[in-house]
Order: structure tokens, then C-alpha cells, then sequence
């Protein structure tokens, strides 16, 4: 995103958080971007996270083969891994990929065929109509869905950990729920709701301003997951820099 | 009424209007016509506020809209109807919730009266009993009467079309034509329509504007343009061999 691009994209976000019409139509929309991206991302979530999981606790018992190391570290590696990292910034690329580009050509394809100038014509401030309803549901859902994949993943690791071996079952509980500090959990919170903003506000912005035609909406929706993934990992840092 | 003033829109180095001025009456069909790159639907976009024209005024009833600001030209937005080129529905709505939209957003009716609003409008354009069909589920003159039902849900003082008759065959396009026509007559709306179809001008254009290069070449009614002798617009309006025929004939 260039200067331009971003003061257009202030801008567009300013519009959007201007005061709605009419509440309940806007809380009628919110309910249905919520449905669509929390619910209808949970099957996606939670098989990732659960692999993700299983497989992270294989390659750890792999790396620490040592006697000096207790067994118990594989879990609570994971269980941070898991917390800090794999299902924030996982969840958050998988969800742009999938939440990006439907929002990127649903406001493109209704930007070229005149559905948002028939808004405009209307009365209706179309980036409120069209945006808001989508940052408020990506900011409350993407949170929501991070702590399913948390638990997710580390039950991930337990499965995977003890059918194959690599680990006892009392070890990996034990390794879990010791020295567990409550704040990673705060710092997975914060980077899901900034990560929410991205996945929603980047695409739409990108859709909103296309012109022309199918191809030009189809190249929209794939500048929109590739900024909010550059977005999300630069965010990561920033977050994760100042609260840890 | 609406009146514009010397409307200057260019886009980079292309100028497309120079300086277009014009009165728009109630209660007749005001049409907009000119070739492919004139500048008719810039014109259009410049009347309802979609471009911002460099130069020049509009005027709804003697307010100016481009002096007012975004809160002042939504209440002037709230009194116009428009029906787009592609209709421009809301694919994730049915036509009942197309139609009942603006009153949704912009009234306190309760919902019986918007669906009698949505049924009367229904009615009017001849779909009634379509409430429960999907934009995919109709055809492209259907289509474009939902356009117009929803177009007049709220009982607009303005009415734009823009190609209201483009990918439609003739006789549906006499249909659409027709119902324009009545609409403006029974509401008394302002309609201004951009049109190349040339049997809407002879059907139903008792004002049209002609436009060329971006600048009002003539204007008159359709009585009067089978009698003009400005080369330009004969050759736009008698360009096909049956029309020239016709004003042979005629």
C-alpha cells in the first residue's frame, strides 16, 4: 500500500464508522458477517488448528531428544506455540485467504455492476452499509475463533503426541499446565481483534475501489490476501514487540 | 425541475463536457441522447451527484446540489429514483427486499405497509406475485421493471434512467419505455433519461437534449427532430437504413 492507497484507506474507514442509518438493519447485517465468517470458518479452524497441533508436538518431541530434557516441555512448547503464535497468525492468513476474498469480490462485483452507486443514489452511506457490518463481525468472530483453535491445537498435540508416542499422556498434561502464564493468552486476544480489522477493512477497501471488470475484481481479491497477510505478519511484530 | 448550468467534466486531459446547459421539466419525458463517447451518462452521473463536474451548478427545484454538503444531498438523494443500465439489484436479496430497501432504511412503516407499498409497485410494473425470485431468477426485462419498482418505491420527485432499453428486445423495450412514460405522467416526476434507442426518442421523447462531443447540440421534441437539418444529429438519428427509410417516407 503506497501513501495514496492508505489516506484512501483512512479515509474509506472514516466514512464506514459513520453514524448508520438505521441501527437495526446495520445489526441485522452484523449478525449475518458473523454467522458467515465465524461460523462458517469453524470447520476450516478447527481442522488446521487440530493438525497443526498434532504435528507441532511430533516435530518438538523429534528436536529435544536429550535425557536432560523433561518430557513435560513438549506440551507447555506447544501450549505457548500454540497461544502466542500458531493460532493467531494462522488462523488470521487462513481467514484473509478464505474471509478476504470473498469480502474483496462481493464489494467489487457490487461496485462494478452499480450496486453501490444504487446505494449512494438511495441516501445511503454505502461504506458504512457495506463495511462496518464486516470490521464489527471480523473484530468479535476472529478473537472468538483464535481461542477455539487454541484449545484446538493443544488438543491437537495431545492426540498426536500420545498416539504416536512421542509422549504420555501424563506428561503432556502435566506439561501444559505448568507454569502457565495467563497474559499470553491476553497478547493472543490483542493480535486476533487487530488481525479481525485487517481481514476485513483491507479487502473491502481493495473492493470497493475496483473498476472495470471480472478481471479486475478477480485482481483485487488477490491484492487483498496478499496485503492483509504482509499486514498481519508486520502486525505480529508490532504486537508482539510491545507486549512481550 | 431540474436546470443545469455549464457543465464542465473532464477526466485527465479528456474534456467530455463543455459546458452543457439545460432545463428538465415535471411531468414529461426529458430525454438525454447522443453517440457512444458523447458524454450522456457523464452527464447523468454529474446530475445525481456520482462525479463531481469541474465546473457549473444543478439545480433540484432551486437547490443547488453541488454547494451542499454529503448530509444536505442525501435528503435530496431520498427524492430520487434511479434505474441503472445493468438494474443494479441487490443479488443477495430477493425482489420483495430490493424493493422494500429504501423504505426499510428511510421510514417507519410497519411491515405491512411496506409490503403493501412493495406489492402496489409490484403491481405497477406487472410482477406481482415475483416477490420471492432472486435478480438470477429473472430475465433481463424483468429486471429491469424490479429497476423501476424500486426506483419508485419512495414515491421519487426525480427519475433517471440510464439505457433503460440496452440488451432488451423491442418490444420489451416498448414495455419499459411505456411505463416510464406513464410513471412521469401519473407522479409528475422530473424524468431525464439517456437513451440512444431510437424508438424511444420517437416513442417517448417529448424533451431531448442532443448531445455531441460533449457539448448540447440541439434539443427540441421528438416531433421536431424528424424535421432538423443539423447534419450531426441526422446522421446519429437516421444512421440505420430503416430510419432513414422511415423519414423518407414521412
Amino acid at each position: 500500500m503506497n501513501f495514496t492507497n492508505f489516506g484512501r484507506y483512512i479515509l474509506l474507514l472514516k466514512a464506514a464508522f459513520k453514524r448508520p442509518e438505521k441501527w437495526k438493519i446495520y445489526i441485522k447485517a452484523i449478525f449475518q458477517q458473523m454467522d458467515f465468517i465465524g461460523v462458517g470458518s469453524l470447520g476450516l479452524i478447527s481442522i488446521i488448528s487440530t493438525f497443526i497441533g498434532a504435528v507441532m508436538t511430533l516435530q518438538i518431541a523429534f528436536q529435544l531428544v536429550s535425557d536432560f530434557i523433561p518430557k513435560t516441555i513438549i506440551g507447555s512448547v506447544n501450549r505457548d506455540s500454540s497461544i502466542l503464535e500458531l493460532s493467531p497468525t494462522i488462523s488470521a492468513i487462513v481467514l484473509a485467504g478464505k474471509i478476504g476474498s470473498a469480502i474483496s469480490s462481493e464489494i467489487g462485483t457490487m461496485r462494478v455492476t452499480e450496486q453501490i452507486d444504487a446505494l449512494e443514489i438511495m441516501g445511503i452511506n454505502a461504506p458504512g452499509y457495506l463495511i462496518l457490518p464486516k470490521i464489527i463481525a471480523g473484530i468479535t468472530m476472529v478473537p472468538i475463533l483464535v481461542i477455539i483453535s487454541m484449545v484446538l491445537s493443544i488438543t491437537g498435540g495431545y492426540l498426536g503426541g500420545t498416539l504416536s508416542g512421542a509422549v504420555s499422556p501424563a506428561e503432556y498434561i502435566q506439561g501444559i499446565t505448568t507454569d502457565f502464564n495467563p497474559f499470553t493468552i491476553a497478547v493472543a486476544l490483542v493480535k486476533a481483534f487487530v488481525f479481525g480489522f485487517i481481514i476485513t477493512s483491507v479487502p473491502a477497501y481493495e473492493g470497493f475501489y475496483v473498476k472495470g471488470g471480472a478481471l479486475e475484481v478477480a485482481q483485487a481479491s488477490t491484492r487483498a490476501v496478499v496485503v492483509s497477510c504482509i499486514s498481519i505478519l508486520a502486525c505480529d511484530y508490532i504486537v508482539t514487540q510491545l507486549m512481550l | 425541475m431540474i436546470e443545469i448550468k455549464d457543465i464542465h467534466k473532464s477526466f485527465g486531459d479528456n474534456d467530455v463536457l463543455k459546458g452543457i446547459s439545460g432545463k428538465f421539466n415535471p411531468g414529461i419525458t426529458n430525454l438525454i441522447i447522443g453517440g457512444s463517447g458523447s458524454g450522456k451518462t457523464t452527464l447523468l452521473k454529474c446530475m445525481i451527484g456520482l462525479h463531481h463536474p469541474e465546473k457549473g451548478s444543478v439545480a433540484y427545484d432551486g437547490r443547488d446540489f453541488t454547494q451542499l454538503n454529503t448530509e444536505e444531498r442525501i435528503e435530496i438523494r431520498k427524492e430520487i429514483g434511479m434505474l441503472f443500465q445493468g438494474s443494479a439489484l441487490f443479488d443477495s436479496m430477493t425482489v420483495e427486499e430490493n424493493i422494500m430497501f429504501p423504505l426499510n432504511m428511510f421510514t417507519d412503516q410497519s411491515r405491512s405497509e411496506k409490503l403493501d407499498r412493495v406489492n402496489f409497485c409490484l403491481d405497477r410494473v406487472n410482477l406481482d406475485g415475483k416477490n420471492k425470485l432472486f435478480p438470477a431468477e429473472l430475465s433481463g426485462g424483468m429486471k429491469k421493471r424490479v429497476g423501476i419498482a424500486r426506483a419508485i418505491a419512495m414515491n421519487p420527485k426525480y427519475l433517471f434512467c440510464d439505457e433503460p432499453n440496452s440488451g432488451l428486445d423491442p418490444k420489451t423495450s416498448i414495455v419499459i419505455d411505456e411505463l416510464i412514460k406513464e410513471i412521469t405522467e401519473e407522479y409528475n416526476t422530473t424524468t431525464v433519461v439517456v437513451t440512444h434507442d431510437m424508438n424511444s426518442v420517437m416513442g417517448i421523447g417529448d424533451y431531448i437534449m442532443f448531445l455531441h462531443e460533449g457539448k448540447k447540440f440541439w434539443e427540441g421534441s421528438n416531433k421536431e427532430i424528424a424535421k432538423t437539418d443539423i447534419q450531426e444529429l441526422n446522421d446519429f438519428v437516421f444512421a440505420s437504413r430503416f430510419m432513414k427509410a422511415a423519414k423518407d417516407k414521412f
